[in-house]
């Protein structure tokens, strides 16, 4: 008599703490580790050899920006690869659709729908310069410092 | 406080499953204009959409997708989906101006998609090849119009 319906609460309480927390993880905020030096020194400034998994950044990341999807330079965000949908990397939006963006070789429209993303640390970082103008894709999220008052992005000074 | 909560919770509990189902299981989708003719009306399409397909990698040529336009991610795009990553995709540049035809690969991580009517669509030929991540779901049943209730048909009539 006891024993189901205490096993029955748990698991409808469980239930409930996920399904509340997947949708606020996916509307509002949620925390991502970022992993690779592309983005030193902002991320992950010590870069050795062996990075050890524990000493990676954490980055909050905010979704409410999704809802209108306007973004400004200097922003820096979470998205899929447009290469494999299922790798997601983070860099900062360096063109916004219509701007026009100065390659090595040449000079590039960015067209509508699209962004110019780099990493900062220009020598190692596999970016737009090498993929070419990303989509806006729906998994794109913005980056936020723990700590700090909520807005869409950090501006580069 | 307790009675407050136990009323409350539930309610909470209610809309996130709603949001849960909605984002990861599908949805009803209504769809308006002409590029999917035969297929689908111009107006008063009501269609069911799943989304398990899209995240398990089910989804073949023939499928009727939606997805977020590439040129403005504000806007969910319905069409039919034509090739694959590395699939061969041969298709007539202009239908009303000439029978010009085109063969190229579908690169990867991507896939190339056509409305039924191809006199009067925008798709994967005037905006190249769709990244996967941009796909939101596959649409399986018609609800409305009640003549076209049941599955879609797997190819353009």
């Amino acid at each position: 008599m006891g024993t189901p319906s205490v096993l029955w609460n748990v698991a409808k309480k469980c239930f409930t703490v996920g399904v509340i927390s997947l949708t606020v993880s996916d509307l509002f905020a949620s925390i991502v580790p970022v992993r690779g030096a592309s983005m030193s020194p902002t991320f992950n400034p010590k870069t050795n050899s062996l990075l050890d998994s524990l000493s990676d950044d954490r980055v909050l990341v905010e979704k409410l920006c999704l809802r209108k999807y306007k973004f400004s330079h200097g922003d820096v965000i979470v998205f899929c690869s447009p290469d494999n949908h299922k790798e997601k990397h983070i860099k900062r939006i360096v063109g916004l659709p219509g701007d026009w963006v100065g390659t090595i070789y040449d000079v590039v429209h960015i067209p509508e729908g699209h962004c110019w993303v780099e990493g900062d640390n220009s020598a190692s970082s596999l970016d737009s310069r090498s993929f070419g103008p990303a989509i806006v894709c729906r998994f794109l999220w913005v980056w936020l410092k723990e700590g700090s008052p909520i807005f869409c992005g950090l501006h580069i000074e | 406080m307790g009675e407050w909560s136990s009323r409350v919770i539930p309610i909470v509990r209610g809309l996130c499953l709603l949001y849960v189902t909605h984002k990861y299981l599908g949805t009803t989708v209504v769809t308006y204009g002409p590029s999917m003719l035969p297929t689908l009306g111009i107006t008063g399409n009501v269609l069911l959409m799943e989304r398990i397909s899209t995240r398990t990698g089910k989804l073949r040529p023939g499928d009727v997708v939606f997805f977020r336009s590439p040129e403005n991610p504000r806007r969910v795009v319905c069409k039919r989906l034509v090739g694959m990553e590395g699939d061969q995709v041969t298709y007539v540049v202009d239908p009303k101006n000439s029978d010009k035809c085109n063969t190229i690969v579908v690169s990867k991580g991507h896939v190339w998609v056509e409305g039924d009517n191809i006199y009067n669509t925008k798709d994967s030929r005037n905006f190249g090849a769709v990244p996967y991540g941009l796909v939101e779901g596959k649409a399986f049943w018609t609800l409305l119009p009640r003549r076209d209730f049941g599955s879609l048909a797997p190819k353009p009539k």
